[in-house]
């Protein structure tokens, strides 16, 4: 059985007029049919433009990327038919109700009397009062559904989430999340791009990250958290941390979080912090999260990529 | 083999494009080309005459039909395009398996109906004032889906090429429209200097003109078969250029 999607060195280079930038660098990566996948990297690693590839919205500039077996260029027609894209941009075409927008998407790819399947996905993502309405009429939020539903119209093997949940509300998530998850049941692969590391933690089996057009990280999930094999101290403070402890801490807000190997690293942070005067509040322990992960990988702290990574 | 699956609908979307704002896309054409004709109808009724027998009105009316027909054909395909890539909703159509020849057909096919859809408008209109009769239809038939479909092509190709409203009103208002009025919609070629005669004979636009104009009088500045082979020639060239640019994704996928 070939793999849901494969990307086989591919690189891609952009040219402009102020130089050239080198999106992606060499990368190849194997997703294996059924599988909920993380693609995770900060801002202009290369995560879009690799999905754009798969789409078939821009052109490797080396290597070939495959969709359950298709080449997406050499076979393109096949490619999109096994894939379905919920693009990162908020995009519509005002001229279109819902259900116009969805019987037109699943014309494109050749896909006649649709009407049942439209009406399954727009109850299950909570549009179903919505088809009558005007693209321009309704909600970011509800744009959103559509564009998941216009991603999906054709049944594809393959699904594509680029970042589907930026600035969307906790019930959209859940709504999404919870179709997704049938649909990755039923056997559908799904690739997933976001920002929120505890929906990769909780969504996906396996992860890899991207940092500057490379992958500098591809496990199982479970790997990558056992990795880190670090415990976290976690407290809230109003109060200013001793430079010593400020410069390993990381901190959100009132929150901050020190790293710890052992029971004695986690003595020394307290001595530190009493020495500094420091007033600590919900003070807990806790193991590392993807986010500490995360964070560890992009600064270069460390390598996660097994010998034989490429596999699932 | 060519493969055309999805054409149909994605014409179908083209068509209903236009049609959801039809005061805009179809009556304010006609409405603009009804006060040519009652100016300029007005201004020349009798100081000119271009065929013997024929009126000035009546043989202005199949140039303002055409004229409508050409702009509107460009203006259909350019514009959805553009609209399409500026506010990010082509990105519906890159994901689809859609072939090149599909993306064609549907374009031009809109393009040519709505170019259609206001030329029988512009002459349900216009013919009362002077009716200019039908000696030879089948002309007016060629030539108007020749007219639409080669307009519609080149509104493709802009709209392919552009990447902002203002290049697309360049090519609209430098290219389009200096060779629609400079191709004896307003007048016959025959009135001009030698030398603008000659010049007019270079401008593809003047046959589509002149042979659909033959279909109404039976007369013509040159023979119908003549123009028929300048224009089938360019709507060949035409096509073949659009489906090179589509083929190669030209400035749609980077």
């Amino acid at each position: 059985m070939p793999a849901a999607i494969a990307f086989s060195h591919v690189s891609k280079t952009y040219r402009g007029a102020r130089g050239t930038l080198r999106a992606l660098d060499d990368v190849s990566l194997e997703i294996a049919p059924g599988e909920f996948f993380g693609l995770l990297g900060p801002n202009g690693a290369g995560k879009t433009t690799l999905i754009s590839i798969l789409a078939g919205l821009t052109c490797a500039s080396a290597g070939t990327a495959t969709v359950m077996g298709h080449d997406v260029v050499a076979d393109y027609a096949a490619a999109r038919k096994s894939l379905g894209i919920v693009p990162q941009e908020l995009v519509f075409d005002p001229f279109f109700s819902v259900r116009e927008t969805l019987r037109i998407q699943s014309g494109y790819f050749g896909v006649k009397d649709n009407d049942a399947w439209i009406d399954e996905v727009l109850a299950e993502l909570g549009l179903a009062d919505k088809a009558g309405a005007n693209m321009r009429q309704l909600s970011g939020g509800m744009k959103r559904r559509v564009l998941v539903a216009q991603a999906l119209v054709h049944r594809p093997p393959v699904i594509v989430l680029d970042e589907p949940t930026a600035g969307v509300d906790v019930e959209l998530r859940q709504t999404l999340w919870r179709f997704i998850a049938r649909l990755n049941r039923e056997g559908h692969t799904v690739l997933l791009t976001t920002h929120y590391l505890e929906e990769a933690e909780a969504l996906c089996a396996r992860i890899a990250m991207l940092k500057q057009g490379r992958i500098v990280a591809l496990d199982r999930t479970s790997a990558l958290l056992a990795g880190a094999a670090s415990t976290m101290l976690r407290f809230k403070t109003d109060d200013v941390l001793p430079p010593a402890l400020a410069a390993r801490a990381r901190v959100t807000g009132r929150i901050a979080q020190l790293k710890a190997h052992d029971a004695g690293e986690v003595e020394a942070h307290l001595a530190a912090l009493r020495a500094g005067g420091v007033r600590v509040e919900d003070l807990e322990i806790g193991r590392a999260d993807l986010e500490d992960v995360f964070v560890e990988i992009m600064s270069g702290a460390r390598a996660a990529v097994p010998a034989a990574g490429e596999a699932a | 083999m060519m493969r055309l699956e999805g054409a149909l609908p994605l014409w179908r979307k083209e068509v209903l494009r236009f049609w959801k704002v039809a005061f805009q896309t179809v009556a304010a054409p006609v409405l603009t080309a009804l006060l040519y004709l009652l100016i300029f109808g007005h201004v020349l009724e009798d100081h000119v005459q271009v065929f013997p027998g024929v009126g000035y009105t009546s043989f202005l009316i199949p140039g303002l039909v055409m004229m409508s027909v050409l702009q509107n054909a460009f203006a259909n395909s350019s514009s959805s395009l553009i609209q399409s890539k500026i506010t990010g909703n082509l990105v519906f159509l890159l994901v689809t398996p859609l072939s090149p020849a599909a993306w064609y057909l549907a374009y031009v096919g809109a393009a040519v109906v709505r170019g259609l859809a206001v030329g029988s408008g512009v002459l349900l209109v216009t013919v009362w004032f002077a009716p200019p009769g039908v000696a030879e239809p089948g002309w007016i038939v060629v030539f108007a889906l020749l007219g639409a479909g080669i307009l519609g092509t080149f509104g493709l190709i802009a709209g392919l090429w552009a990447e902002k409203f203002d290049q697309l009103a360049a090519f609209q208002n430098f290219i389009i429209m200096p060779m629609t009025f400079l191709s004896g919609v307003f007048y016959s070629v025959h009135s001009l200097p030698a030398f603008w005669q000659g010049v007019s004979h270079l401008n593809p636009f003047f046959y589509m003109i002149d042979g659909f104009r033959r279909g109404f009088f039976g007369v013509s500045d040159v023979s119908p078969w003549l123009s028929l082979a300048v224009v089938a020639t360019s709507f060949v060239v035409v096509a073949a250029i659009a489906l090179r640019l589509l083929a190669t994704s030209y400035k749609i996928r980077p």
